[in-house]
């Protein structure tokens, strides 16, 4: 076991690399009540196109199929684990994202019964064509609450727009007809491909004894037999770089109207220290650029285009990136022009000083101390940060580096009106 | 439980709570202000809180307001407004990094104090009126946010519920006003409904985080003094039962059907049986091991969502469920049987050792967040009451299989309110 120090937060790391290649951290907690736990595994909805574990071809997959296996995984022959973790005073849940699906519980007693218990019903798997066909009436009632949901539609819209083939296009749930085709045998096919624990990583947080905690997860994956495993092949068809779709309009039974405006990442091959760069180069830039105390913030609020629910993002991850801004407005179109404008300026060489760089840095310096009061957001990050090769920690260091050259860079890389475009939800014409 | 240990002191005008601890890696204040629902004064209470934090007599533009804080490593600054029973509570939070972990030691307690007082006394008026651009904007704002409600069906149902429940109670009004008195709100009027909140409003002062509270005592002491003032207490008056059962069905153009279902416990926060009304809302619905989630959505597929929660100062239980427009009459049929099994006693020991276990997991998280502890810690400013946590834990833990059926006699269905498609007629 190896101890990372971190001396300005004041925080301590515990990391074991087990031999079946499963990745353990432990970050202690002191005063805590709460320990959080994440057990997550490299595998999320884009994952739809890889080589079986066994077999020689390319498979393709029923869209839906990860989040499907995460909610399937907790049946057991003997009932439901949800009901196990709630006996141990434990709240369990889980999530699939576009690039890991996670198993979590949080519980303030019984955290090693609680963590066993995680790590048992992770590594093994009782799909039967019965609870299969049950789980479709569940599932498909997520998917119709999120269709009726705009802020979904108007996010999974632009993704659509952006990006011609890959699979982030395609909604996480998947769609109703599509999950009628998920089966059992899928299920498993998927299941032994992505849940070897050499794709897997296990984080706990909270006032626990790391050497103790390590010593029984040590002890439990001994007791399991995997044989070692070949790299996981997955496919993604060739990506164009500019946007698939300029606009998209969606009429929905809504009074108010949105708009979102996207731009389609570049050099979404980054890992590691550069892709930690980039991303937080991108955060900076969005922040002087359409954070509260903008300008551009300020004076889109006072023409009355933007309300409180204007923000901001940027997400990039292995194969596909990209930037949103908007929110609701009165005026779709007009804020998604301005919008441009705002972007289309910023392109033209330096628009931002020293001192706003400075200011910049600084907020998101206090917004780290923030998230790290925060068990989920350390255990979720970190293994985010850790999927791409990259250390959680290093974003304070990292952050400082950044010179107003790398925004300038980066701003006219990215900023390009061929990787624009818009998607709007305005209120259904009678 | 040391993390708990709240230190209550009165001040001028307003009684401040400090709790210390060093789980944190940032200081919280949170400011609340309390009066009674009122039609007359929830829209102005709605909008005011949101005129006060976008900038004040020293940071006269809210650009000018943000940058500070961004200069004070990203401190947060936000407002919200709450129902807590028939109270309408203002809140204003502000949290800022402990400059314990930066390599700058630039006094961040201090100027985070001085700023929360700046925004609550000092705001960018002049004469007896606030600006006028501030407020309009503001206005707007107010009725986007009024408007908003309805675009999030989850919501929509859920407010339409209360509105068809509570008609003639003030329960019913929206926690965010009404968009028709927007627009008499004035730069002048608001500017006198402020001074009179702030005349007579019960106000709480909590900060969280790594202080030493003779110091935080000593800070406020200076920067923050109010009239003294004896707040106005609500009469709840324990509504009449329903002779029948009020069930509106509202059709719009949704997939999805919302289905919300409100009881009267008869119940409130400070009551004997309070314990025991939390105890029967887990076993009923509060869980993912509850009667509702097991067999309407792990049971019957109908879900994937049904669940129960409180209102524990209205004395209100709400269930909510997602569903097919066409399983309506399933759905409820199933979740009235799971009610008549809760009155029938028809629930294991081992589903109430479970909820005990489950709720205290969720009090003890909720306290490890800033934000949740002084949720939990105000229930006694609202109940008046002074009911501590360690007590809390220990009435529900001793809770009986004897002490929920009674609490079951006292539920009463009261609206079922059904969010529908324009297709399901058909």
């Amino acid at each position: 076991m190896e101890k990372i120090t971190f001396d300005q937060l004041q925080e301590e790391l515990f990391h074991e690399k087990m031999s079946n290649g499963l990745n353990v951290y432990i970050l202690p907690k002191k005063g805590f009540n709460k320990t959080y736990c994440t057990f997550t595994t490299k595998y999320g909805s884009v994952d739809n196109t890889f080589v079986p574990l066994g077999k020689d071809e390319y498979v393709k997959v029923p869209d839906g199929i990860a989040h499907f296996l995460e909610h399937k995984l907790f049946e057991k022959e003997d009932g439901d684990v949800f009901q196990q973790f709630s006996r141990q005073g434990a709240s369990a849940n889980a999530f699939t994202s576009f690039t890991r699906t996670a198993y979590l519980f949080s519980s303030t007693s019984d955290v090693e019964k609680n963590l066993e218990t995680l790590v048992d019903f992770v590594q093994s798997p009782y799909f039967s064509e019965k609870t299969v066909e049950k789980e479709k009436g569940i599932i498909g009632q997520e998917i119709t609450m999120y269709d009726d949901n705009p802020d979904w539609r108007l996010y999974f819209g632009l993704i659509q727009n952006l990006y011609q083939n890959h699979p982030v296009k395609i909604d996480i749930a998947g769609t109703i007809e599509s999950i009628a085709e998920i089966d059992k045998d899928w299920l498993y096919e998927c299941y032994n491909t992505f849940y070897h624990p050499s794709n897997m990583l296990l984080f706990i947080v909270g006032p626990v004894d790391p050497e103790k905690i390590m010593t029984q997860v040590r002890e439990n994956q001994a007791k399991k037999d995997y044989k070692a495993m070949p790299e996981i092949k997955r496919k993604f068809e060739e990506e164009p770089t500019q946007a698939a779709e300029k606009k998209q309009v969606l009429q929905m039974n809504v009074q108010t109207s949105k708009t979102l405006l996207g731009i389609k990442a570049l050099h979404v091959d980054q890992t590691g220290e550069v892709l930690l760069k980039n991303e937080l180069t991108m955060n900076v830039l969005l922040d002087l650029l359409f954070g509260k105390s903008s300008d551009n913030y300020n004076k889109l609020y006072d023409e009355g285009l933007v309300d409180e629910t204007f923000s901001y993002d940027y997400t990039q991850e292995q194969g596909f990136g990209f930037a949103m801004v908007g929110g609701d407005t009165e005026e779709p179109d007009k804020l998604s022009d301005r919008l441009k404008q705002m972007l289309l300026d910023a392109n033209q060489g330096s628009v931002f000083n020293d001192e706003q760089l400075a200011r910049a840095k600084k907020k998101k310096i206090g917004a780290f101390l923030r998230a790290v009061n925060s068990p989920e957001y350390i255990a979720n990050q970190f293994t985010r940060y850790a999927f791409n090769d990259m250390n959680l920690f290093d974003v304070v260091p990292t952050l400082e580096k950044i010179t107003l050259q790398d925004l300038q860079t980066l701003a006219s890389e990215v900023i390009s009106e061929e990787r624009f475009s818009v998607c709007q939800v305005i209120p259904k014409q009678k | 439980m040391d993390s708990t240990a709240e230190k209550i002191t009165e001040l001028q005008g307003y009684k401040l709570h400090v709790i210390a601890t060093e789980k944190y890696k940032t200081n919280t204040f949170v400011w609340r202000m309390k009066a009674p629902l009122t039609k007359e004064d929830v829209t102005k209470r709605a909008l005011l809180p949101h005129v006060l934090q976008s900038s004040s007599a020293k940071h006269t533009s809210t650009a000018a307001l943000r940058s500070y804080l961004d200069e004070l490593y990203g401190a947060t600054l936000y407002v919200d407004l709450a129902k807590k029973g028939e109270y309408h509570v203002m809140s204003v939070s502000l949290e800022i990094a402990n400059e314990k972990f930066l390599s700058d030691p630039a006094p961040l307690l201090k100027k985070g104090f001085e700023l929360l007082s700046e925004i609550l006394t000092n705001p960018n008026a002049s004469g007896n009126a606030f600006d006028q651009d501030t407020v309009e904007k503001e206005k707007r704002v107010l009725k986007s946010r009024i408007q908003s409600v309805f675009d999030d069906k989850m919501r929509y149902s859920n407010v339409r519920l209360l509105e068809e429940m509570c008609k003639d109670e003030p329960y019913a009004l929206q926690v965010n006003g009404e968009a028709s008195d927007v627009d008499a709100i004035t730069p002048e009027n608001l500017y006198e409904y402020y001074q009179k909140a702030f005349s007579e409003d019960e106000m709480d002062l909590y900060v969280i985080g790594d202080v030493k509270e003779e110091e935080v005592r000593q800070l406020a002491g200076q920067l923050l003094q109010f009239e003294n003032r004896t707040p106005k207490k609500i009469q709840t008056e324990k509504s009449a039962a329903r002779s029948n059962v009020n069930e509106v069905k509202e059709e719009q153009d949704v997939k999805q059907g919302k289905l919300n279902i409100g009881y009267r416990t008869n119940i409130v926060y400070g009551d004997p049986d309070y314990f025991a009304l939390q105890v029967f809302n887990g076993v009923f619905g509060g869980f993912s091991h509850s009667k509702l989630f097991i067999n309407v959505r792990e049971k019957a597929s109908l879900a994937y969502y049904a669940a129960s929660r409180l209102e524990s100062h209205k004395g209100l239980m709400l269930v909510m469920s997602g569903i097919d427009l066409k399983n309506y009459d399933q759905a409820v049929g199933i979740i009235h049987e799971q009610m008549d099994a809760m009155k029938k006693g028809d629930f294991t020991d081992q589903e109430l050792e479970q909820t005990k276990a489950v709720i205290q997991n969720q009090i003890m998280e909720t306290v490890d967040t800033a934000r949740g502890l002084t949720e939990i810690l105000y229930h006694n400013v609202v109940a008046d009451t002074t009911i501590s946590l360690d007590t809390w834990m220990n009435e529900m833990n001793k809770v009986t299989k004897e002490e929920i059926t009674a609490v079951a006699e006292k539920i009463q269905l009261d609206t079922i309110y059904f969010l529908t498609g324009t297709e399901a007629g058909k």
